[in-house]
């Protein structure tokens, strides 16, 4: 069982789509999400030194980590954590804060002080050596930060290394090598020595070797820290590619949140050796946990984290098919807009009405607002990154209509709070949401609704 | 009085090797035959065939692991030596430092890897190899030549003794080395710690190793002269007989058959430490089988 990323919209195929479900209940993703956990981690500690075990029962009883150093260095303190089969689980924190130590002790490359780490049905931290070996073998494989790779072999050999270790014969694993080094985009570079490539092309033959070992999970140790900012780029995007096509289970540190707001299904905030949060992207940046969390993610990107979901509007100015023009006009007075969206019985968005026509319209007897109607409105969805709002936000005069999945109307964005949502200010009562002052006063507008009607009177929404 | 007073540490040393010969004898015999066996026949593939084809083989052993103006030299010094007429000697001092400097790695290559692996052993060993390399190596030729007997066999004996610390010392560092996270990467796939040592450690540590094997190489020609002085012929033999003689002519023209031979060995075993010539085949090679070799499974036709 995995589960099923909610990939791409039409704007932005590259862009990872979050998986949260909007505030208003609106879902955006198609989830299949299974409860199975692939690695669990309780409890864990790992203190260097030649009293450890005492710095943990010290640490247990609530001494702090600068108390009990001269005893030992507690390099990760009482962690615990479940990822899901198929997530990507970022671990994040500065150098220092126990994350590399902490992605060490998931496949026993170091022994946990105390606590317990599983994957699947194994029991990492008591299990012989051998049983262990196979884990590694079968179970989960790893990709460093600075590769790692057998400076005398070829990329094929090295990519072929795991299933070497496996005991797959020489002729399979060749074939199988070829097609995972195929699928990082590496043809044709089989047979040069890892000296003669780029560290991005590095770390593709990297993660080959982990990819090419079938292994359900991932442990990716700063993988791309040691890459350039194009290259990382690149190589993010690839992974949630990789990712959604192959369904692996990814436990990924970095200490660069942006990298972990794009790529975690959720983020683990480490700092000194304790993890002081857990949760989704948007949850760390919208409510961190503590003033560290928060001065961590002042300088986060947060147009590439947040989605149109996390900041729309509730749309307000929304006239239906059959309302007529003094309707639609009296909506847009009282809201203090310059255009309404029309929506379908079903909320499915038809397109914008505007007050200037509307009122002409009603002024020369009209009543089908659909021969006004401007159906030229180009929706956004509602899983769509912020950074991709601003070009549809600077060529629409209207704010932005969003919909969801089937195309209905599920809020909107008005310019404001397109810059307030970037500036961090929360939206208050007193923020005007207005996005385009009314193009004809609201004067005129009442003058004319009160004049006495010679038709029949339109029905309201 | 304190001044009568001594440590007996001396006499405990000589009563000690008593008892090694008293009990130990056969071993000690079997060292003798084993080395003196394994000098003979490289004596008798260097001295048996006329020198001209030594010469050929010399050089184009040069040429290939340094060019062909190294191998040019070569050839013009090793009949610089039979001008001389040193030849003799120069094969016996060859046959001498080949058979030591051998057995030399084959003993440092393995402590040395012993040593990188644990930690204990590596502090038991440091100051053993300290003892060894330091100590005057007339003070143990003296056992050596109650244990083995006037010949050729106690010069190879003290030889190994002096030379074998660098081989020990760079496997170790050159174990040491290599970059932990390739040894994790090893790790984290599953690796067995044999299969970590023969398929990522020794050929990562393989250039340091050369300069450890090159460096004894080295050290054992510098004990020419030691062998000379308990009854291995050679060129060592020559310059005791010289000095005895005060002969200035004969010291002269052995010295510069030393290092004729020295300068030969040291360029040709140093090219397998900077990955030129000879190396690039050798490694090539040790690749590609360390690559293939653990097939125990029958292939499977795609």
């Amino acid at each position: 069982m995995k589960r099923v990323r909610c990939v791409a919209t039409v704007t932005n195929p590259d862009r990872n789509p979050q998986t949260s479900t909007p505030p208003d209940g609106g879902g955006v993703c198609q989830e299949t999400v299974t409860d199975s956990i692939a690695v669990k981690v309780e409890h864990v500690y790992k203190v260097f030194g030649r009293r450890a075990a005492d710095v943990v029962t010290r640490l247990e009883r609530g001494e702090t980590r600068d108390e009990v150093t001269p005893l030992g260095t507690a390099a990760v303190i009482d962690a615990s954590f479940s990822v899901r089969a198929g997530e990507i689980f970022v671990v994040m924190g500065l150098s220092g804060s126990g994350k590399s130590t902490l992605i060490r002790m998931l496949n026993g490359l170091l022994p946990a002080t105390s606590g317990t780490v599983t994957i699947g049905d194994d029991l990492i931290t008591d299990i012989s050596p051998a049983r262990l070996r196979e884990v590694r073998r079968r179970r989960v494989s790893m990709v460093f930060q600075h590769f790692a790779l057998l400076p005398h072999r070829s990329v094929l050999d090295n990519v072929a290394y795991g299933l070497e270790i496996q005991g797959v014969a020489r002729a399979e694993r060749i074939e199988r090598a070829r097609e995972t080094v195929a699928l990082v985009g590496l043809d044709g570079w089989e047979d040069k020595l890892p000296d003669e490539l780029s560290g991005g092309m590095k770390q593709r033959v990297g993660l080959a070797r982990a990819l090419a070992t079938d292994t359900d999970v991932l442990l990716m140790d700063e993988a791309f820290s040691a890459l350039d900012p194009l290259i990382r780029r690149e190589m993010q995007e690839q992974l949630i590619r990789l990712q959604s096509s192959l369904g692996k289970t990814i436990i990924f540190i970095t200490h660069d949140l942006n990298e972990a707001m794009f790529l975690g299904d959720r983020i683990a905030v480490m700092r000194d050796g304790r993890i002081v949060q857990v949760g989704t992207p948007e949850e760390i940046l919208t409510d961190p946990a503590n003033d560290y969390v928060e001065q961590f993610v002042h300088d986060v990107d947060r147009a590439r984290v947040l989605t149109a979901a996390s900041v729309m509007e509730p749309a307000r100015a929304i006239v239906g098919p059959a309302s007529g023009p003094r309707a639609a006009l009296r909506l847009m007075r009282d809201q203090q807009t310059s255009a309404a969206f029309m929506t379908a019985r079903d909320r499915t968005l038809l397109g914008a009405v505007r007050d200037w026509d509307a009122l002409t319209l009603a002024r020369n007897g009209g009543r089908d607002l659909e021969t006004i109607l401007d159906r030229d409105v180009t929706p956004v969805r509602s899983d769509t990154a912020l950074s991709d709002l601003f070009v549809p936000a600077v060529e629409s005069a209207l704010p932005l209509p969003v919909v969801d999945e089937n195309g209905r109307l599920v809020g909107v964005i008005p310019r404001v709070t397109l810059l307030a949502a970037l500036g961090n200010v929360m939206p208050t009562e007193e923020l005007a949401v207005i996005e385009q002052p009314p193009s004809v006063v609201a004067d005129a507008i009442t003058d004319f609704l009160e004049q006495p009607t010679s038709s029949a009177e339109e029905v309201a929404v | 009085m304190i001044t009568t007073f001594r440590l007996p540490i001396g006499d405990a040393v000589e009563s000690g090797i008593e008892a090694l010969t008293e009990t130990f004898g056969w071993f000690f015999s079997f060292v003798r035959i084993l080395f003196q066996g394994m000098y003979d026949s490289v004596e008798f593939v260097l001295l048996t065939p006329s020198f001209w084809i030594i010469i050929i083989v010399a050089a184009l052993l040069g040429a290939l692991a340094r060019g062909p103006l190294f191998g040019l030299g070569t050839a013009v010094g090793f009949t610089l030596i039979v001008g001389v007429d040193q030849w003799d000697a120069s094969m016996e001092t060859l046959a001498l430092v080949l058979v030591a400097a051998a057995i030399a790695i084959l003993l440092s290559v393995p402590i040395g890897i012993l040593a990188a692996k644990s930690r204990i052993a590596s502090t038991v060993i440091k100051p053993i190899l300290d003892v060894m390399q330091t100590m005057p190596a007339f003070v143990y030729l003296i056992p050596a030549l109650i244990l083995f007997r006037v010949g050729v066999v106690p010069g190879i004996v003290a030889t190994i003794i002096f030379a074998m610390a660098p081989g020990v010392r760079l496997t170790e560092l050159g174990i040491r080395r290599v970059d932990h996270e390739i040894v994790e990467a090893g790790q984290a796939f599953g690796s067995t710690p044999g299969r970590i040592l023969r398929q990522i450690q020794l050929p990562l540590a393989l250039p340091t190793i050369m300069a450890g094997i090159n460096q004894v190489i080295m050290l054992s020609l510098s004990m020419v002269v030691i062998a000379g002085l308990v009854g291995a012929q050679g060129l060592g033999g020559q310059v005791v007989a010289s000095l005895g003689r005060i002969d200035i002519a004969l010291g002269f023209e052995a010295g510069l058959a030393v290092v004729i031979i020295a300068i030969f060995l040291d360029r040709v075993t140093a090219s397998f430490g900077t990955g030129k010539g000879l190396f690039i085949i050798i490694r090539r090679r040790w690749a590609a089988s360390a690559a293939s070799a653990p097939t125990d499974v029958v292939p499977v036709k795609p």
